[in-house]
């Protein structure tokens, strides 16, 4: 700690911080631009200058940049200095010297870093009389729009996309003031975390292309606490409504998970929600094949007396859906006939995760935490594809040796550009074994291309390379020693190691080797890490819930033994193959289907109840670190659109079961739900602690999800109904479906739906809500943590699988994650479809020479289950005997599989 | 034939430069031609390599540069002994980079482009001497793009050295390994500023980096590196040739700054171009020495030492030319040319064309340069038009104070304020005859 005087007025401070960072946190209100808590001090905009004294004697000071001055102990300094406001104030009317007067229709204005800073600074006056810089703009791809007239020219967007996210392709062209942030030509971004540049930018030159369409000013959303529906990691996000839409997502700050940023499949993969053919009403499938739209009492009837007539009903849950409807539905059906609606492969790598979380000796880490690491395994995972914001730790984690080395010559961590100069390429050990190139190789020490089994074998034999009493890999060879030799030393080395394995391979062995790994790291009395990747946002919550996989489900419908089924937000043809999945509801006499999306399972349902998504419903998830967390509604869409009978998923299912019985439908509020779960679901006790519940208050108010000057209320449903209607009402949180209630910075909270602080309306704000400007939300990071690592640590797995050899007429399947095209509903926003890259099948260049098949030639790969043709790629890290297509194309072809090629003659969808 | 070859232009023969009290250009043939190896061996050239490498400590090494009190001639003036003892060094630091700085970019200036196109060899055998006391394993001479016959020079003097071993392994028998490499540049003034110039050796952005850490902590790709300007490196030798002692007594009584300069006029005299004189030489004996102005005009202004140095009048010829007389009078020394301004010379225009320069050469990086200075520049065309408005001069005044040392990120706003700001303070009546009469103004 130090003491630093800032006008008149004594502080206890980090020492360590710079003087813009100590002001920040004490929460005065400095400007500046180039700096960002995440990306650290380059004093380049010149914007948060203050004046220095020397010493108690000093009366005249100096100006300098608090973002490049350290908080040393004693510092005098004043920000209300006449000269330094002058400075500032004149610094501003710099960088607004070409800037367009044109905030009325630049979709910035109102969350604008840099009108927050005008104002600030009171610049009110242009003086400049000439002739302004235009700039050129363009085309970055389907999510971000550029407008680079608006640049003021701070850097951040190059700091952020190069040097924090590793991006190669956005960098800053031209000097002087002809400074052009753009790519060397038109074209998409191509780094996943893009999206980022929306909220990096202090204005208006990177903006929302999903939003620009249907745009509306952050003043005039309606927010919710999100949490990301898209992966497993939990990134917590904002979204934001307006007439009943999605209309943007933005970042909402935690402090261990994803802090500022997210990855682009989050952000703007929520166009699924606003999809015109979403089920909105009950529907029943009877003899015509016209569904018949029921209204709710009609429909619970109908349901409740087909669930009546059968014999036994089957639940099917979902790892997308929330842990409330999981629960619930398990309620209706009985445990007995609860599947989790996963897939036995992947649940049984699931089981294998949940397991090794406890027993393997080594905690998960937090998102922020895994940055501290100083080594990392990664097997059998492509980061960036599966997790991406994982990854995007990762990567720092993997630069944090910059800041290690940095230290040691006394250059502080926040002096950013020094830093990495210092460091030059110096990283961690990052060694990445995945069958083919990842979004990591370029940070990483080794990449090895293997096939899952002999990445398993490798892991294995790190495991025993670190401890020998982990099982040796039999025909090891010595290459593959060697680097395993190579491996374990680097972890030993290290202060924390961190391993990540996961199930995007579907390889049960893989999971184990990654836990072998931790077991041997956690036995040697190593600290350190273990990180495992599940696929769906709710998938290690579910598994925790427990149900049986998804074919028992099948089978039991088709042998008979059950008549009927209850899906809750599950499409069945994503997991298994397509007759599977028809004969068994064709089987069923009942199929009753909950889901917010038109699915195939949907159009096969009897009755078909409009659920709610992450927009309109409240639930909880659990992340792959183990992260209980709520997810609150946006907005009621029955305001906007009165005909809707979308209800959360729980809620319906709560209804049916009352129906079935013939009891009254309850008022029940979610949090007596999530209690009912917990009590009844051992491993998910803690999930009562999640949120402070339905009754919280603020100073005796609820909490608003509308920002105060949210406009137009009484006329927002003018076109429906003269007379405003009173604001829907939330049983279920503590959250107002209005601008009535606390919105403020003051009182510390944890569900905090939009970040807002008189005088900062961009996402800076959010430095308002923290402990210490990067640090943790006042008032608590959101979520409760249910995995832990037992005391004990467990045996090591000695099921080490024989190596892969390619064979001469199969071929082994391997589905490879994507980030867009790769996770079902994301993949139904249209901005998500124009940025996935065309799928191809992809095949190492010796094995496609020995086919005789050249790139872009369509290929068609069959396996026991089903088929698909696709053009082929060349791919020149791929090991031989393997063919690799990406997620998402074929649902009904797994990781694993034997699968033969043949040539498909023609460009024309294949038939199963 | 080709085209005609301009040098720089040395108004000293031969018969007046002793190596012993012209340590620069003592060296330097009377037709202008390059000093090969053999000519440059046959006086003792690489003498001070011998005599210095593998014998002497390299921190007595510093020691004696610091004792003659070397200034940085590339016009900052820092002492290059104090410089080089702030390199880190030791077992536990990587061996890092001496780079010259040859990016002779100073408006007006032409110094260092004689020494690299006639005497290459005495740079090189500076660069040697500085990588020995700075434990550095690479020197880079960082080349002006232009100076292609420079290039030629330098080019031909590292392979000459390298065959003779003066350059890379156990360079004569001292167990000393170094050897240099030429850049060129692409054309940025601001490659001039020291950590620019390393950022642009390194393959990025030209953008000075914020100090400390300085280079001597960490420099080129992350290691302790020395900057030094050509002049300064080519008097390294013969310091320690004959000593701090000798040095100091070249200026004598005229300056407590050590050794010789190499001066030079630009602009309408009868004589422009370069003479070595002691340090401290009075500007009045430079413009006789130049022969005076042409047609008969009087002197109204000058600048002492590049286009980033501050006006001086008339009243200020006297003046010793050395970095703390002409600090004190409120310009700077800088490269130490002088620029002359004629009487019938609009300084309004002067000063619209450098500011218009420093302008365009910033880099981009911080708010104050690169906005600031392009509207000084608008504004100055304004006043040059008669299209100025009240508040101008006012404006200018502002924008050149907001310019100021510690406001900016490195010292080239800080140079391209300093003839705004001196040139309104000495003649603001020519800026008001740049004001519209009321009623009268341009858009």
């Amino acid at each position: 700690m130090a003491t630093i005087e800032v006008d008149g007025r004594r502080y206890a401070v980090d020492g360590q911080d710079n003087l813009l960072q100590a002001c920040l946190t004490l929460g005065l209100d400095l400007p500046y631009f180039c700096w960002h808590p995440a990306l650290g001090s380059v004093g380049a905009c010149r914007q948060c200058a203050v004046k220095q004294y020397r010493d108690a004697e000093d009366t005249q000071g100096t100006l300098v940049m608090a973002c490049m001055t350290p908080a040393a102990d004693g510092t005098r300094l004043s920000l209300e200095d006449d000269e330094a406001r002058a400075f500032r104030a004149g610094v501003i009317e710099w960088l607004m010297v070409h800037h367009p007067h044109d905030c009325p229709v630049c979709a910035e204005g109102g969350h604008c870093h840099l009108q927050d800073m005008t104002v600030m600074t009171g610049h009110h006056r242009r003086r400049y009389r000439f002739r302004k810089r235009t700039h050129r703009n363009q085309y970055l791809g389907p999510f971000i729009a550029h407008e680079m007239n608006r640049c003021i020219t701070c850097y951040r967007c190059v700091r952020f996309y190069r040097d924090y996210a590793g991006g190669t392709d956005l960098g800053a062209f031209g000097a002087g003031d002809n400074v052009y942030f753009g790519r060397h030509r038109e074209g998409v971004l191509e780094s996943a975390f893009a999206g980022n540049l929306t909220e990096v930018c202090p204005t208006g030159v990177f903006t929302d292309r999903t939003h620009a369409e249907r745009y509306t000013r952050k003043w005039d959303l309606q927010f919710a606490p999100g949490i990301c529906h898209q992966c497993a990691v939990g990134c917590n996000t904002s979204p934001g409504e307006r007439h009943g839409e999605i209309r943007r997502i933005e970042n909402r700050y935690h402090g261990e998970v994803n802090r500022f940023f997210l990855c682009d499949r989050g952000r703007f993969g929520y166009d699924y929600v606003n999809r015109a053919d979403r089920p909105r009403r009950p529907e029943w499938r009877g003899e015509s094949a016209e569904p018949l739209v029921l209204d709710v009492d009609a429909a619970l009837d109908r349901g409740a007396e087909a669930l009546r007539r059968a014999r036994r009903v089957i639940g099917i849950g979902s790892p997308r859906a929330s842990l409330e409807g999981n629960h619930q539905l398990c309620d209706l059906v009985g445990e007995a006939n609860f599947s989790t609606g996963i897939a036995a492969r992947e649940q049984d790598c699931l089981a294998r995760m949940r397991r090794l979380n406890r027993d393997a000796g080594l905690p998960t880490p937090t998102l922020r935490d895994v940055e501290s690491h100083d080594a990392v395994l990664v097997l059998g995972e492509d980061l960036i594809a599966s997790a991406a914001r994982l990854g995007l730790a990762v990567r720092q984690a993997v630069l944090g040796r910059r800041a290690a080395l940095a230290a040691a010559r006394d250059i502080p961590a926040w002096n950013a550009e020094a830093v990495m100069t210092l460091a030059q390429d110096a990283r961690h050990p990052l060694f990445i074994a995945y069958p083919t190139a990842t979004g990591l190789d370029d940070i990483a020490e080794q990449c090895l291309h293997l096939a899952p089994e002999d990445i398993a074998r490798l892991g294995f034999a790190v495991a025993h390379a670190i401890d020998p009493a982990a099982p040796a890999v039999d025909g090891l060879d010595a290459r593959t020693r060697a680097q395993a030799e190579r491996i374990a030393a680097a972890l030993l080395a290290a202060r924390r190691p961190l391993v990540i394995g996961g199930g995007s391979l579907e390889s049960p062995a893989l999971v184990e080797a990654a836990g072998n790994v931790a077991r041997a790291l956690a036995t040697r009395e190593r600290r350190g890490g273990l990180t495992l990747v599940r696929r769906e946002a709710n998938g290690t919550g579910v598994e925790l819930l427990g149900g049986r996989p998804l074919e028992w489900a099948l089978d039991v419908l088709d042998e008979g033994a059950a008549d009927a089924v209850v899906v809750l937000e599950n499409d069945l043809y994503q997991r298994l193959p397509r007759e599977r999945v028809d004969r068994a509801l064709a089987a069923a006499r009942t199929v009753i289907v909950l889901d917010h999306q038109r699915t195939p399972t949907w159009e096969r349902a009897h009755l078909g109840l409009p659920a709610a998504s992450f927009a309109e419903g409240d639930g909880t998830l659990v992340s792959l670190e183990g992260r209980a967390q709520r997810f609150y509604a946006v907005f009621e869409p029955r305001y906007h659109r009165p005909e809707t009978r979308i209800h959360p998923g729980w809620r319906w299912l709560l209804a049916l079961g009352a129906s079935l019985e013939r009891r009254a439908v309850p008022e029940v509020a979610l949090d007596a739900v999530t209690r009912d779960c917990a009590r009844r679901h051992p491993a998910l006790a803690g999930i009562v602690e999640v949120v402070p519940g339905a009754e919280a208050r603020v100073d005796g108010l609820k909490l608003a999800r509308q920002p105060h000057r949210y406009s137009g209320r009484t006329a927002l449903r003018a076109d429906l109904d003269v007379s405003e209607p009173r604001p829907p009402q939330d049983p279920d949180t503590p959250f107002t479906f209005s601008m009535e209630g606390y919105a403020g910075h003051e009182r510390p909270r944890r569900e905090v739906p939009f970040a807002w602080a008189p005088g900062w309306n961009s996402p800076q704000a959010w430095n308002k809500f923290t402990d210490e400007v990067g640090g943790h939300l006042r008032g608590g990071d959101p979520g409760v943590r249910l995995l832990a690592p037992a005391a004990d640590v467990g045996d090591h797995v000695d099921a080490i699988p024989p190596p892969f050899t390619p064979c001469a007429d199969e071929w082994r399947l391997v589905v490879l994650p994507r980030l867009f095209g790769g996770e079902e509903t994301s993949s139904r926003s249209a901005p998500i479809q124009a940025r996935a890259a065309p799928a191809t099948l992809r095949l190492a260049a010796e094995d496609a020479r020995r086919l005789d098949a050249e790139e872009g030639d369509r290929l068609r790969v069959e396996t026991a289950r089903a088929c698909v043709a696709l053009p082929l790629h060349v791919d020149a890290t791929l090991p031989r005997g393997l063919v690799a297509i990406p997620a998402g194309v074929a649902a009904a072809l797994a990781s694993g599989e034997r699968a033969w090629l043949t040539a498909a003659p023609e460009a024309g969808e294949a038939s199963p | 034939m080709t085209a005609p070859r301009y040098r720089s232009r040395l108004h000293q023969a031969a018969r007046e430069r002793r190596l012993e009290t012209h340590p620069l250009t003592g060296w330097l043939r009377d037709d202008g031609e390059c000093l090969g190896l053999d000519d440059y061996l046959a006086k003792d050239g690489y003498g001070v390599v011998r005599q210095v490498l593998g014998r002497q400590d390299p921190d007595d090494v510093i020691e004696t540069l610091k004792a003659a009190n070397v200034r940085g001639r590339g016009g900052g003036g820092f002492s290059a002994g104090v410089k080089w003892s702030l390199t880190l060094k030791g077992a536990d630091m990587p061996r890092g980079y001496l780079v010259c700085n040859a990016d002779e970019m100073e408006p007006g200036t032409f110094k260092d482009r004689l020494l690299l196109e006639q005497v290459p060899h005495l740079l090189l055998e500076g660069m040697i001497l500085g990588g020995y006391a700075n434990d550095a394993f690479y020197g880079y001479i960082f080349l002006r793009g232009e100076y292609v016959a420079a290039a030629r020079a330098l080019s031909r003097a590292i392979e000459e050295a390298r065959a003779a071993g003066w350059l890379g392994r156990d360079i004569a028998g001292s167990g000393f390994d170094f050897d240099i490499a030429l850049h060129t540049g692409a054309g940025r003034y601001i490659c001039g500023e020291e950590t620019a110039l390393i950022n642009s050796l390194e393959g990025r952005r030209a953008n000075p980096r914020a100090k400390p850490p300085f280079p001597g902590q960490s420099g080129a790709w992350g290691r302790p590196t020395v900057v030094n300007n050509v002049e300064t490196l080519c008097n390294v030798p013969a310091v320690l040739r004959f000593g701090a002692d000798w040095y100091q007594g070249l200026s004598g009584a005229r300056s407590d700054d050590g050794g010789t300069k190499l001066y030079g006029v630009s602009g309408r005299v009868h004589r422009p171009g370069l003479w070595e004189l002691p340090m401290g030489t009075p500007a009045g004996e430079l413009l006789d020495r130049a022969g005076g102005l042409r047609d008969g005009r009087a002197l109204k202004a000058w600048l002492p030492g590049g286009g980033s140095t501050g006006f001086l009048l008339p009243e200020h010829l006297d003046l010793a030319l050395d970095f703390d007389t002409i600090g004190q009078a409120g310009s700077r020394l800088g490269t130490g040319i002088l620029a002359l301004v004629a009487d019938d010379q609009s300084l309004v225009a002067l000063v619209r064309n450098l500011e218009a320069f420093f302008a365009r050469e910033s880099c981009g990086w911080c708010t104050p340069c690169r906005d600031g200075l392009p509207w000084a520049a608008e504004l100055l065309r304004a006043l040059e038009r008669g299209d100025g408005r009240p508040g101008d001069i006012e404006r200018l005044e502002a924008l050149a104070a907001d310019q100021g040392p510690g406001k900016t990120f490195c010292a080239h706003a800080p140079g391209a304020a300093m003839p705004l700001a001196s040139a309104i303070r000495c003649f603001r009546e020519e800026f008001e005859r740049g004001i519209a009469a009321p009623g009268k103004e341009a858009r």
